[in-house]
């Protein structure tokens, strides 16, 4: 009786995760068949679901706007971004996990709330400062920008993971003479190696997505994917497949790559909470 | 280890951020305090503190204070409750439970300006619309969501894209829960929901700690959803405090009010900032 009662509630949990699942990701596969539809068939009333597939929107793309151009631009900045900000993080977080003194607490706390300001509090000087300096429509520019904003949490991320490894294990290779870098070489990376994927991963997918700074102190040079899509929007806003195409073809690298890491990031998300 | 060392070590972040905040910092309050018109360079001087009058008196002042906070709590309120109810659905074996979680989590990495546009044009638009043309099927007054309903919109696209944060975050955690705990309870005769309350919900506390924090931070200055969907209209229904600096800035090209407006939400912001770490400050840094 009690089996025969969690069994149809089980069925019912499960029925409940597809159909979530089914709402949840219904407007991307929207956006991903209006894309393959002419502009008559995208705003046809009512909405067609069976139809001829048509690849023109993504020809039309691609002769109006250099693709891979952007995509380059996307992929090196977020990467880029990525790589400086975990360069200058490790170092600190170790330092903050295992030699953390009294204001290691307001330090990170700081760093967290220096997120909190608002762009565009800050958009006037950045741009002076990126045009005296001859940045402005530069990759390096966005690379810069892109590891600041990613620092606090990065850091942060880190500094739990770091938290996580036993001190006995540090003091053991301390005492058999591990030097500092030996230590976060052979023992902090391997033992944190998931925490340290999934934050990067997490930076690469802000970064991807970060759309304020790459459309104010870019244009067709350092110009990103967020930057390619704004530019269809508003005049373009009409055409809606047009708009699906190139909003599928600027997301898909990033969704691919979030499935691809999707268990590394269900895994590394942790933020220290495992004890 | 050597404590200079130590210092070495957080030097460069600490000597980055301290730069990337100070430098823009002191040049925004710097400009808030003269007359600096982008389309007036030859009037300029100082002006006290006039341009935070004229920011504070703003008519769309009050309402994108309100806004601002109105955006953050409701998007944190719904994403925390059905990414919780979420990660309890697929913490568990059944069949079909990657491409379950693959389909729920792909939101997050869908960016924020197609996220807006695709809710515009493609569900709220009035016309052709997909909630439109259902409302129309059931016989109903297609609504126009973004002009009657612009927070509301706004809200649900932005809830649609966090919610697998949330989501994410949670399942972390839950798959994290001792199962031994949850057995020996279920033994001694804890019903499903005593055990949800009281043991994996304290479970969860500082999963829902970092929740709140992170989307705190990205929700205080949401800017790419208003500025493609709503602009801040109709009126100043939709505007929040970055959209308004934005405009004060560039539609209006008056980066003395734009920049007394920065600051006005810098100060905002450390006093959320300051009110959370109070809050929940302790259960993220043990």
């Amino acid at each position: 009786m009690i089996a025969g009662k969690s069994k149809s509630l089980n069925y019912l949990r499960v029925a409940a995760a597809w159909t979530a699942a089914c709402v949840m990701f219904f407007p991307i596969f929207w956006m991903i068949l209006t894309s393959f539809k002419t502009e008559l068939q995208a705003i046809s009333v009512p909405p067609l679901v069976v139809f001829e597939p048509t690849l023109e929107n993504f020809t039309v793309v691609q002769e109006r706007s250099d693709y891979m151009r952007y995509a380059i631009n996307s992929i090196f900045t977020s990467f880029g971004g990525t790589l400086l900000a975990m360069i200058v993080a490790i170092p600190a977080a170790y330092a903050m996990a295992f030699f953390g003194g009294r204001f290691t607490k307001d330090i990170l706390m700081w760093m967290l709330s220096t997120k909190m300001l608002p762009a565009v509090g800050v958009l006037m000087p950045i741009y002076l400062i990126a045009q005296k300096a001859g940045l402005l429509d530069t990759r390096t520019a966005l690379v810069i920008i892109f590891a600041m904003i990613n620092l606090p949490i990065i850091v942060w991320m880190l500094f739990s993971y770091f938290r996580e490894i036993p001190t006995e294990i540090l003091e053991a290779s301390r005492i058999d003479g591990a030097r500092l870098f030996h230590e976060l070489r052979y023992i902090i990376l391997p033992l944190t190696r998931g925490g340290i994927v999934s934050t990067a991963l997490l930076s690469i997918v802000l970064c991807w997505n970060e759309a304020f700074w790459s459309i104010n102190l870019t244009a067709s040079d350092a110009g990103t994917l967020t930057a390619l899509v704004a530019s269809y929007s508003s005049p373009e806003g009409l055409f809606w497949a047009k708009l699906s195409a190139v909003s599928t073809l600027s997301c898909a690298p990033i969704v691919v790559f979030g499935w691809f890491c999707q268990k590394q990031l269900v895994q590394g998300l942790t933020f220290g909470a495992v004890k | 280890m050597n404590k200079n060392l130590v210092r070495l070590l957080q030097a460069p972040s600490v000597l980055m951020l301290l730069l990337w905040m100070l430098v823009p910092l002191s040049m925004t309050i710097y400009f808030s305090t003269t007359r600096y018109n982008l389309l007036y360079p030859e009037r300029s001087g100082f002006v006290g503190f006039s341009n935070y009058e004229f920011f504070l008196t703003d008519p769309a002042f009050v309402p994108a204070v309100l806004n601002t906070l109105l955006l953050v709590g409701s998007i944190l309120v719904i994403t925390v409750s059905v990414g919780l109810i979420l990660a309890v659905l697929v913490d568990h074996k059944f069949p079909g439970r990657g491409i379950v979680r693959v389909m729920l989590i792909s939101p997050f990495f869908i960016m924020p300006t197609v996220n807006a546009l695709l809710w515009k044009n493609m569900f709220m638009n009035p016309v052709y619309g997909l909630f439109a043309v259902v409302s129309g099927f059931l016989g109903l007054e297609p609504i126009d969501w973004l002009a009657d309903f612009p927070m509301a919109s706004i809200i649900v696209m932005i809830s649609w894209q966090w919610i697998p944060f949330a989501l994410l975050i949670f399942l972390t955690s839950l798959q994290s829960q001792d199962q031994e705990q949850l057995e020996a309870a279920e033994l001694d005769g804890a019903n499903a929901l005593q055990r949800f309350f009281y043991l994996t919900l304290p479970h969860l506390s500082r999963s829902l700690a970092v929740v709140i924090m992170i989307q705190t931070i990205f929700h205080l200055s949401i800017f790419a959803e208003i500025f493609v969907t709503t602009g801040g209209g109709p009126g100043y229904d939709s505007t929040n405090l970055a959209f308004l600096i934005f405009s004060q800035a560039l539609l209006q090209f008056d980066a003395g009010v734009a920049s007394a407006g920065g600051v006005f939400a810098i100060i905002l912001a450390n006093i959320v900032a300051l009110f959370l770490i109070r809050l929940i400050g302790k259960s993220l840094v043990i």
